[in-house]
């Protein structure tokens, strides 16, 4: 039976490439008796790097979930989150560098918030000497990946929330007299929860390990770990390979402290909400403070990306612009002219990668959930960690171990070969975006179905799938999200004879220039806008019909 | 057909020493004949739109000329080229890599070399090197002291400028120690990329010719019983300079376009780059203020070359050495010599060409930022490469973290 081997065929396509990209890892940094973790060690700013990872990711991580969280309690099914939710598809289709370099321009002593109040409010005609950017702790890092996940878990748990049937659990609450905010915590998070853990794990390794938003926005006296890697490893004659495998494999386990103290902090949450539970605060008054919290806290989270990006949009096509004007003093299109000749071909194989992987993707995990549904297998957390892999591991770690494994098998430099590649990074997030909401469906819709007569085929095809079809389409279009948004395992891979938007726009970015990044940041963020746009309009428009699965 | 794979067992041939005795012309025939056809991919860094602009237009030269196909793989770093030609041969590909020109120079190259990662040598068979000044421009046969022994080709010449803001610095300065009195008087408005960066460490370097009693010591190797008292001076001056940089020299830029964009922004006011005619290109492209002017430095400043190099393993080997000489051609070097277009400095001893290539050079204006030659000062070689690993490894322990 092909279905029931599936899971395990899944993982070892999983696992593979990473145990084999990691062992690559390992044997640098293990070799000379370890001498790659004694250089690793003299380093002087390994501590302090070492607890920026640890604080950035962490501080990070929690913000963005009770940020997501307080929106959700304060603001859901008002008018205001339903536009909170149509702007989520842009917001999510930002690459990552494209929303540090917006958030960066927003807010550098040079940037357009200080153009905006210069000189008339502030007095400055030149730029004022002010640490922003770079700041030693780390702050404007940790803003940045806020903006940047908050809009990410708002999304998870948009696809999640209805199996946690919040109306008559808050409807209940409040007929007992429960305000609005302690409601939803008491009786709807502690089921939430649960569905959007692995991606917030996701977000927790991803914030630990990032490297160009820290590059942008991060500390650089020292620099964070993940940071200081990526320095060793692109270090000129290649002679701090063993440092930069050294301090990976330390990364790797800070990534993992990192996530058993999330665990213990989860642990003590549920002991805490279960206390508040049992005392019976209705605490109304909680209410409006929470609604304008969430307001201003979205208020300027939106404001911050959009207006980035509106920086962004107007650079690529600005003139001339200087402190402290606060608009370009013209209009020009020669960063387009220089962006227009490999646009539609690289639009093209993006799209094409994207699609090839993200539809693999969506295939597999469709076919290991409906294998564990109808053989009743569950996933041991063990095999629940093979298959998070990718995404708990960082990227630099085990991707050049990975690389030396498409030469050996004579596989690199065409395009179904990078998106083979892709497919190890994009299955774990569309299985993690559509596992939770798979498992939670409701079994007596199928129970009843195959009482009708129905066979497991038809139960799938008519009922599961239908049912689901918001999940797998969001859950599609973070996975094509991931795939427009890789840039060195499709260099690796395709070996230079790949072109992407995201190759194009990162080797043009790394020469600072504010147009070229403009123009390119845009392009890269119209793909993903797109599939996410879809992914929130086309289930409304199927279940026009169906008031139940409206969301 | 037979004649064509006639001529591509030539050019195979033709590389192993059994026919050294070849004329070159008949050689460079039989390179001619198997590179037309080929695909070069020339991993080079892309961030300069103008610098991919101008390799497209040799692309366009190359397959007009010798119908050789190029295309540029654009690299947010050079090592990005180096690591994959390494990770071939650790793979056992020795032959069909997939790199098979790499922009490059210093320390990667040394790697390269002393790895046996490279072809060669072919530069010096080259139809057009003879037109390369290498007694005027010791940098187009000297690597950061390494001789490049026909490893790498020339294509462009580098030298360090000052760039400053001449409404606000009336008067630049003109030593090094005025350079210090400077930026002490004009808190927050100078600092530099932080080493190991490149241009970083090579401003400290350049700090260190200035400070150093016998600058003949730093084309050679470091040595540990002097590198103290060598280096005292240097680090006094950056001790000096450090509360009175951006920031307070509590951040600094990650590389060249970071400090490039300071400078437009107007955050600091006196910069530098590796490229006399940057500021000038810069201007040119709408980047920069006009205002813009550059200086060098009494005693001279450090230059060095941009070469090209064919990894052991690269696919297209002959269309690669046909778009190393193409680089070389007159009309190319003219063009990246343009400020309108790169503003690079020719590699080319200008006396040995030909009247109507050399007026190519007499025509073109230098741009409203560039010194002109006889004003550029003295080029400094670069310092052997170990001093640079040692002094941006001691930057790093001694300014890398923040008190």
């Amino acid at each position: 039976m092909i279905l029931r081997a599936l899971p395990r065929l899944t993982l070892a396509l999983m696992a593979g490439p990473v145990l084999a990209g990691l062992a690559g890892t390992a044997y640098p940094a293990l070799r000379d008796g370890a001498r790659a973790f004694r250089d690793l060690a003299a380093w002087t700013g390994l501590p302090r790097a070492a607890a920026l990872s640890l604080g950035t990711g962490l501080a990070s991580t929690a913000l963005s979930l009770f940020l997501c969280t307080l929106v959700l309690a304060a603001l859901h099914g008002t008018p205001t989150f339903a536009r909170i939710r149509s702007l989520l598809a842009p917001l999510l289709a930002v690459p990552h560098a494209a929303a540090a370099l917006g958030i960066a321009f927003l807010i550098a002593p040079s940037g357009w918030i200080a153009r905006a109040l210069s000189p008339w409010a502030t007095g400055w005609t030149a730029p004022p000497d002010l640490l922003i950017l770079n700041d030693p702790y780390g702050l404007s890092l940790t803003l940045g990946l806020v903006a940047k996940e908050v809009p990410f878990l708002l999304l998870m748990a948009l696809s999640s929330i209805n199996q946690t049937d919040p109306d008559r659990r808050l409807t209940t609450a409040a007929t007992l007299g429960y305000g609005r905010v302690a409601a939803f915590v008491l009786t709807v998070f502690p089921t939430l929860y649960p569905l959007i853990r692995l991606p917030v794990y996701a977000v927790l390794a991803y914030a630990m390990t990032v490297v160009d938003m820290a590059l942008i926005l991060g500390p650089t006296l020292p620099p964070t770990l993940s940071q200081q890697i990526a320095a060793w490893q692109m270090a000129p004659s290649l002679t701090k390979q063993g440092t930069a495998a050294a301090g990976a494999i330390l990364q790797l386990g800070l990534v993992l402290v990192a996530l058993a103290l999330w665990r213990a902090v989860e642990v003590g949450a549920r002991r805490f909400l279960t206390r508040q539970a049992a005392l019976g605060h209705r605490a109304a008054g909680a209410d409006l403070p929470s609604r304008l919290l969430a307001l201003l806290a979205a208020g300027t989270l939106g404001f911050g990306l959009f207006a980035g990006l509106a920086a962004l949009a107007l650079w690529s096509v600005a003139a001339d612009w200087r402190f402290p004007e606060a608009f370009p003093h013209g209009i020009s299109l020669s960063a387009w002219a220089i962006a227009s000749p490999d646009l539609l071909p690289a639009t093209a194989l993006t799209l094409g990668i994207a699609l090839a992987a993200t539809f693999a993707a969506a295939m597999l995990t469709l076919a290991c959930l409906e294998a564990e549904t109808r053989f009743g297998l569950t996933a041991t957390p063990r095999a629940m960690l093979l298959l998070y892999l990718p995404l708990l591991v960082p990227q630099i770690v085990f991707l050049p171990g990975l690389q030396t494994l498409a030469l050996t098998m004579q596989i690199q430099g065409t395009w179904p070969a990078v998106a083979a590649v892709h497919l190890v990074f994009v299955l774990p997030y569309v299985f993690l975006s559509l596992a939770p909401a798979y498992r939670t469906l409701d079994p007596r819709y199928a129970t009843t179905a195959r009482a009708l007569g129905a066979t497991e085929a038809r139960v799938f095809w008519r009922l599961r799938l239908p049912l689901l079809l918001a999940p797998v389409l969001t859950a599609s279009a973070v996975g094509m999200a991931v795939s427009i948004g890789q840039y060195l395992p499709t260099l690796l891979v395709g070996g230079g004879r790949v072109t992407t938007l995201t190759t194009e726009a990162v080797a043009l970015s790394s020469g600072g220039n504010r147009r070229v990044i403009g123009t390119f940041a845009l392009l890269q963020l119209l793909l993903p806008a797109l599939c996410f746009w879809l992914a929130i309009a086309l289930p409304r428009m199927v279940w026009r019909n169906r008031r139940g699965m409206q969301t | 057909m037979q004649r064509r794979d006639f001529g591509r067992l030539l050019a195979g041939l033709a590389l192993t020493p059994a026919l050294a005795g070849k004329t070159f012309a008949a050689e460079w025939d039989s390179i001619l004949a198997a590179a037309r056809g080929q695909t070069v991919y020339w991993h080079a860094w892309g961030g300069d739109p103008k610098i991919n602009a101008f390799i497209a237009w040799v692309g366009e030269q190359a397959q007009d000329r010798y119908g050789v196909t190029l295309e540029q793989v654009k690299l947010a770093a050079t090592t990005e080229a180096v690591a994959r030609v390494q990770s071939e041969q650790a793979a056992g590909q020795t032959t069909g890599g997939a790199v098979d020109l790499i922009w490059i120079n210093g320390e990667n190259f040394a790697a390269m070399k002393s790895a046996g990662l490279l072809f060669g040598p072919f530069a010096e068979s080259l139809p057009n090197w003879p037109l390369v000044d290498t007694t005027g421009k010791p940098a187009t046969v000297t690597d950061f002291t390494l001789p490049t022994d026909g490893f790498e080709s020339p294509w462009a010449m580098a030298q360090l400028v000052f760039e400053y803001d001449s409404v606000s610095v009336k008067e630049p300065p003109q030593t090094l120690d005025a350079l210090g009195e400077w930026i002490v008087a004009n808190p927050g408005r100078f600092t530099y990329p932080q080493p190991p960066d490149y241009l970083g460490t090579t401003f400290l370097k350049q700090v260190l010719y200035g400070t150093i009693p016998d600058p003949a010591l730093l084309q050679k190797p470091v040595e540990d019983a002097t590198y103290t008292d060598l280096t005292a001076p240097l680090w006094a001056f950056l001790d000096r300079i450090h509360p009175a940089l951006w920031r307070q020299g509590r951040a600094f830029p990650a590389n060249e376009p970071a400090l490039g964009q300071l400078l437009a922004d107007g955050e600091i006011l006196i910069s530098f780059a590796f490229n006399p005619g940057r500021a000038s290109a810069e201007i040119a492209a709408g980047n920069l203020t006009d205002t813009i002017r550059t200086f060098t430095l009494q005693g001279g400043t450090i230059g060095n070359a941009s070469f090209v190099a064919i990894p052991f393993n690269a696919a297209h080997r002959e269309g690669a050495q046909v778009i190393a000489n193409l680089l070389l051609d007159p009309e190319v070097q003219a063009r990246a010599q343009d400020p309108a277009i790169l503003g690079f400095q020719t590699v080319l001893n200008l006396q040995a060409l030909a009247p109507a290539d050399k007026s190519r050079f007499d025509a073109l204006d230098l741009g409203v930022a560039t010194l002109p030659p006889d004003r550029l000062g003295p080029v400094l070689l670069e310092p052997h490469a170990s001093w640079m690993t040692r002094l941006s490894d001691d930057w790093v322990k001694r300014f890398g973290v923040a008190e």
